[in-house]
């Protein structure tokens, strides 16, 4: 009794020490995402957070009276600059929209799923995990709210991380840059996919990449899409510095577009659907028709052009009009070099068997959905093709598959 | 100065209120993880650590030091995503120590807390690199500058700490 009570100090803390050890084993052994959160966690969050809570709507009250009613200064000119802006934005708008409805009529002949965010809900970041190991950060939604793990964290800027665990009214999000994250990646231009992760120094680095590629520094790297977490193609951030790493494989590292350190508001990604790209115009186009008018042809003569009695395949401009029917005056069919190549791929943009057999040999098995699509009777062209040979064919693979 | 050998019997032994015991950790923990957000550089703090020190160094009793540590260890486990455990076994040693060597040496002095926060913060981190490489295999970086570093910005603001702990801490 006397050792006991001697060594008792010892004792205790060799059996504090043995249990908690203990507990970290058995966590260890059990970590899987099925897990539900330990009580002591729950407690910890609910002890913790709405003080958080508390603060941080405090924090934004007075910050939002003070930028909304007093501090005013410059005002006048960033609104002018703003519709500037939004002048300069428009324009550009309407290239952009020019070039996504032919990327559109593109995936429609591919029968190209695409991923797309359509329901987020933004929430305010209130706390942390206060460790430098652990980076991950929490936010002021919960179960209550929908949100369930695994859900995408977003922000304008770019990726953030992932919901880990969600209790009744916050949540627990993973940063990409903890050591434990991953995420699918792939270069903006080289189209190389590797592994996003962070480093136990809070880095990111994309991992995977081969190191015989070439990756220059500055390239955007988006998301893959792969982690089955993060729709493909939202921005991860640019490649600041690439190394010969270990192995087999290039160091590459990444600096976030979203700055991770200074969270404030984040959007959580609650549902993505997929869908299958259709055109907005129901206009029987093949992939070569749009292709070539993106490229330099000789404008064909305006006698051949159209037919007085035939209403043109139009297509002087790449917009979605172009597949409505309409009579083209012989100026803007002898005008236009697209009015021609559209009359030269006419015979399969035609409604009916050919363009249905056309779609079904290149584009496998979209042929159905989008000869379903672009099914409409909307284009009457001549049966043959018009000055077919004398215009120079832009792309002869494409155009001489065997269909 | 700062370290000196003293007898158990010319050690004053201090204890806290309960409001104190409960509150002190938990402001502690809760200002560690609202502060990195609005200064990222506040992450090279450990907060919780310094108050366990100063209850430690102040009770000096080593079975309340190493429970202390072991409560606030856990609590600052529970908010990340790690296995819980590891802040816990590593500030129950913290806890210990601090409170037996509070009972050989007088730690009354803010050079004696500068040295003392140092020492048990390189401990604090050791412990946590080895049980956190070896147990639950994460990727560790150990970083000597930034240990350094991190160790002198901890004792000065332990020092901060332990004079704020000296004015809730009553004489037994």
């Amino acid at each position: 009794m006397d050792v006991l009570g001697r060594y008792r100090n010892l004792i205790v803390l060799v059996g504090v020490l043995f249990a908690q050890v203990l507990g970290l084993a058995v966590q260890v052994r059990r970590t899987t995402d099925s897990e539900p959160t330990r009580l002591i966690r729950i407690w910890a969050v609910g002890a913790v957070t709405p003080l958080e809570k508390v603060l941080v709507w405090v924090q934004t009250s007075t910050g939002g009276v003070w930028h909304n009613y007093f501090y005013l200064r410059g005002v006048r000119a960033e609104n002018r600059n703003l519709k500037q802006q939004i002048e300069r934005m428009s324009l550009e708008q309407v290239r952009m929209s020019q070039d996504a409805d032919q990327a559109r009529r593109l995936q429609a002949l591919l029968a190209f799923k695409e991923q797309f965010i359509s329901r987020t809900m933004a929430a305010q970041v209130i706390g942390s995990s206060g460790s430098e190991l652990s980076r991950s950060v929490y936010i002021d939604k919960g179960e209550s709210d929908g949100i369930k793990p695994d859900m995408a964290v977003i922000t304008a800027e770019g990726i953030v991380g992932k919901v880990l665990r969600v209790y009744r009214s916050t949540s627990q999000v993973l940063l990409i840059d903890d050591q434990t994250s991953g995420v699918g990646a792939i270069l903006d231009k080289t189209r190389l996919q590797g592994i996003l992760r962070g480093t136990p120094a809070g880095e990111v680095v994309l991992e995977k990449v081969m190191s015989d590629e070439a990756v220059p520094a500055g390239e955007m790297v988006l998301t893959s899409g792969g982690d089955g977490i993060f729709p493909k193609g939202l921005l991860v951030g640019r490649v600041t510095k690439v190394a010969p790493g270990n192995e087999l494989f290039l160091n590459i590292r990444v600096r976030p577009a979203a700055d991770l350190s200074k969270l404030e508001e984040v959007l959580v990604v609650t549902r993505i659907d997929e869908r299958q790209a259709q055109p907005d115009q129901a206009g029987a186009a093949r992939a070569v028709d749009i292709l070539a008018e993106r490229l330099p042809t000789v404008p064909s003569k305006p006698e051949n052009a159209v037919k007085a009695d035939t209403p043109a395949p139009v297509a002087p401009s790449n917009t979605s009009s172009d597949a409505k029917p309409k009579a083209v005056s012989p100026e803007a069919s002898a005008g236009g070099a697209p009015a021609a190549r559209k009359t030269a791929s006419s015979p399969s943009s035609s409604p009916g068997s050919a363009s249905a057999t056309s779609l079904g040999t290149s584009a496998g098995t979209s042929s159905g959905n989008a000869a379903t699509a672009t099914g409409t009777p909307a284009m009457k062209v001549s049966p043959k093709p018009v000055k077919a040979a004398e215009t120079p064919k832009p792309q002869p693979a494409v155009e001489d598959s065997p269909h | 100065m700062a370290i000196t050998y003293t007898s158990g019997e010319q050690v004053e032994v201090y204890r806290f209120s309960i409001p104190a015991t409960t509150l002190i950790p938990l402001t502690a923990v809760f200002l560690q993880a609202w502060l990195p957000l609005r200064f990222p550089f506040f992450t090279i703090f450990d907060l919780p650590l310094l108050v366990t020190i100063g209850f430690a160094t102040a009770r000096r009793s080593p079975l309340a030091g190493l429970l202390t540590g072991s409560v606030i260890g856990i609590l600052q486990d529970a908010l990340t995503h790690h296995p819980i455990g590891l802040y816990g076994i590593s500030k129950t040693v913290v806890g210990f120590g601090a409170s037996s060597l509070g009972i050989k040496l007088d730690v009354e002095h803010a050079g004696a807390r500068f040295l003392l926060t140092i020492v048990f913060y390189a401990v604090h981190e050791v412990v946590y690199f080895m049980i956190s490489r070896g147990l639950v295999g994460l990727r560790m970086a150990w970083t000597w500058p930034h240990e350094l570093l991190s160790g002198v910005a901890n004792a000065m603001l332990g020092v901060l700490v332990f004079m704020l702990l000296d004015r809730v801490k009553q004489r037994t």
